[in-house]
């Protein structure tokens, strides 16, 4: 199977998906008005609400979605072979992300631009509301914990891009006080800074730092954790603009370089896809692909984290309510376009079957360094890059998403527990330093309980990482369900996606919880029985919100 | 001839001018739009400090530096309503300073 003619369905599926079903949803379900007067000029201050031209947002939008995870998840995905990873995150992307991810912008801008988490205590309950609280920690739990392990191995596997990698930083530093202090233009500070990264990363390689493998009784992959999250605990106490800011803006750059690398190289060497389409020989211990593929591949087909994104931000900023279609389903899109490119990497990007299998040799074991190897060869074959010049290249990518990820995530977290301070009042969780303390005591305790000391193991917890953010996109798409109810308008286009999460989410709980048990793994077990809850209370509150909301359209009539 | 000449060449120049003013603009929003809220509200979080440095006399807090501040208070007044109701003041906490 040529990756050619893969990536042309791929896209020409999601481009079918943006022309076709997206006006259907826009113009027959949302309703979009062109005439609506949106947040952004409703409450215009120049700060939060600003009305912003669609390219722009839309830039914004799917560089704010788009990170490691769209990444990992496919490539950990295609150890059942490539069919089933292509056809979730095209399908996905096309009936699932695209209609959640607009509708939870036309949901937000028909409240004056409320979050997700404030309209589902309004449009749905109070209860529904703290429901919503407990998800959205504990994906930031495991996002923080994930991504600290799948950096750390990338910086065993990789060690020509820690260099690189750290060196962003400081490249990321001083463009942030560069633009701050108005030294230099924006444009000429953006190219300084894309060439002093890509210089790091042609250096990277001959200055390769390899972490030993014990360091004081601890492996290396457990120090690079504590370093990351050492780091992470000082970044996210910075002011944005000291180094978020300039970060993402280079990720944002990154993103698109990457993504035209990725595919000006699949173009250029057509390589054939050597993994199989439906993978008959899987490794021992790996899960059942029903339900697991459909939370391991949690972004690029369906992300909760996509509504956050929405309410949160791009709401406030929506010049025309029209523009929700572009900017947001075009935005998952855009998405579905780089979960597209690492499922070619994974499995396109080997000489030959075995070179694959080698790689997947068990569950999680392929993921985001079988993209870094697959993707670092078709780019040395079809561009003429040297390997491990590529390979920087894409570990350097993936580990900057990653990083920026867990900035912000630990910065939300730290938001959650001063909270929990306030409501409960406990004035010292109020305070900077134990907050975010307390937010990385938790992430440390799940990276390291999951896999044990060395830290290596952490991976198991990806599909629940991908639970948690379906059971986010299920609360996103019962508000708007029960708005569309509400509203006496067809409900199912968003019901139908709704209920498939909810089912494969929770099958996929129960069958974990087995193999926890099975295993011993006490910590994961509690993890996921925790998870599990809140997956029932989700479930439990969709069917008492659309029965309440059905009988008070009935009783209207 | 020469004339032409130079008309087209600053034509050509206006236009370079507008597309690089566009790009520009671009690349600010694009830099900039995302984290416009979070960095006002950083701003406005200094700004109250410097508010309560500013009135604190009046509250009872010595300043040594009053003697300063006291020709600023006019200059900040505007802002003083604003101020005292986002520090959860209903009203002016001030016996002589009354705003609303």
């Amino acid at each position: 199977m040529s990756a050619i003619i893969l990536l042309i369905l791929g896209l020409g599926g999601m481009a079918a998906g943006y022309f076709l079903y997206s006006r259907f949803i826009a113009t027959k379900i949302y309703r979009l008005d062109p005439d609506f007067r949106t947040p952004a000029h409703e409450y215009e201050d120049g700060v939060d609400f600003v009305p912003t031209n669609r390219y722009i947002l839309w830039g914004h939008h799917f560089t704010s979605v788009a990170g490691a995870a769209p990444i990992v998840g496919p490539a950990i995905a295609v150890i059942w072979g490539w069919l089933p990873a292509f056809l979730w995150v095209v399908l996905g992307t096309v009936f699932f992300a695209g209609v959640h991810d607009s509708g939870a912008i036309w949901a937000s801008v028909r409240n004056k631009a409320k979050s997700v988490g404030a309209l589902t205590g309004d449009v749905v309950g109070a209860r529904a509301r703290s429901i919503f609280m407990i998800v959205i920690f504990l994906v930031l739990l495991m996002v923080n914990a994930v991504f600290a392990v799948v950096i750390a191995g990338l910086m065993m596997n990789f060690s020509s891009a820690v260099v690189p990698v750290w060196g962003a930083i400081l490249v990321a530093l001083i463009i942030g006080q560069l633009i701050y202090r108005r030294i230099l233009s924006l444009p000429v500070v953006s190219i300084l800074g894309v060439i002093a990264l890509y210089v790091l990363i042609f250096i990277g390689p001959s200055v390769p730092i390899q972490m030993p493998a014990e360091v004081g009784g601890l492996s290396g992959n457990a120090v690079w954790i504590l370093i990351l999250f050492g780091y992470a605990a000082i970044a996210s106490m910075l002011p944005v603009w000291v180094l978020l800011q300039p970060r993402d803006y280079i990720n944002g750059l990154q993103l698109f370089i990457g993504l035209i690398v990725l595919y000006g190289a699949i173009l250029l060497l057509n390589p054939s896809v050597v993994a199989p389409m439906i993978n008959g020989d899987l490794p021992a211990g790996t899960p059942s692909m029903l339900p697991l593929l459909f939370v391991t591949i949690a972004c690029g087909a369906i992300s909760g984290f996509h509504g956050l994104v929405s309410s949160g931000t791009t709401s406030k900023q929506l010049n025309r309510e029209t523009d929700a279609r572009f900017v947001g389903y075009f935005g998952a899109v855009g998405e579905g376009m780089l979960a597209l490119a690492a499922i070619l990497a994974a499995t396109a990007g080997f000489a030959t079957f075995a070179d694959w299998q080698a790689v997947y040799t068990a569950f999680g074991a392929g993921g985001v360094n079988a993209f870094v190897e697959g993707g670092a060869y078709m780019i040395h074959n079809g561009l003429g890059l040297p390997e491990v010049t590529a390979a920087t290249l894409l570990t350097v990518m993936a580990a900057l998403f990653a990083g920026t990820t867990m900035d912000t995530g630990l910065r939300l977290q730290r938001y959650i527990f001063q909270e929990w301070g306030v409501i409960y009042n406990l004035k010292w969780m109020t305070k900077n330093v134990p907050a975010t303390l307390l937010a990385v005591g938790s992430c440390l305790l799940l990276a390291f309980g999951a896999g044990g000391a060395g830290g290596t193991g952490g991976m198991i917890i990806w599909p629940l990482f991908g639970t948690t953010n379906q059971l986010l996109a299920g609360l996103t798409l019962l508000v708007v369900t029960v708005m569309l109810v509400r509203l006496r308008r067809p409900m199912w286009y968003t019901l139908a996606p709704l209920c498939f999460l909810l089912v494969m989410t929770i099958a996929a709980l129960l069958i974990q919880l087995r193999t926890f048990f099975n295993e011993g793994n006490y910590f994961l077990l509690f993890v996921d029985i925790v998870v599990l809850i809140a997956a029932i209370l989700v479930a439990m509150e969709c069917a008492s919100a659309l029965k309440r909301s059905r009988a008070e359209v009935a009783r209207q009539e | 001839m020469s004339d032409d000449h130079d008309k087209e060449h600053d034509s050509r120049r206006e236009r370079v001018r507008a597309w690089l003013s566009q790009a520009r603009f671009v690349a600010e929003e694009f830099y900039s739009a995302r984290y416009r809220g979070a960095i006002a509200r950083a701003k406005r979080d200094e700004d109250d400090l410097f508010m309560l440095l500013v009135f604190s006399e009046m509250m009872g807090v010595p300043n040594p530096a009053a003697y300063y501040t006291l020709e600023l208070q006019p200059l900040l007044l505007e802002r003083f309503h604003e101020w005292h109701r986002r520090m959860g003041m209903e009203r002016s906490p001030l016996e002589h300073f009354r705003c609303c």
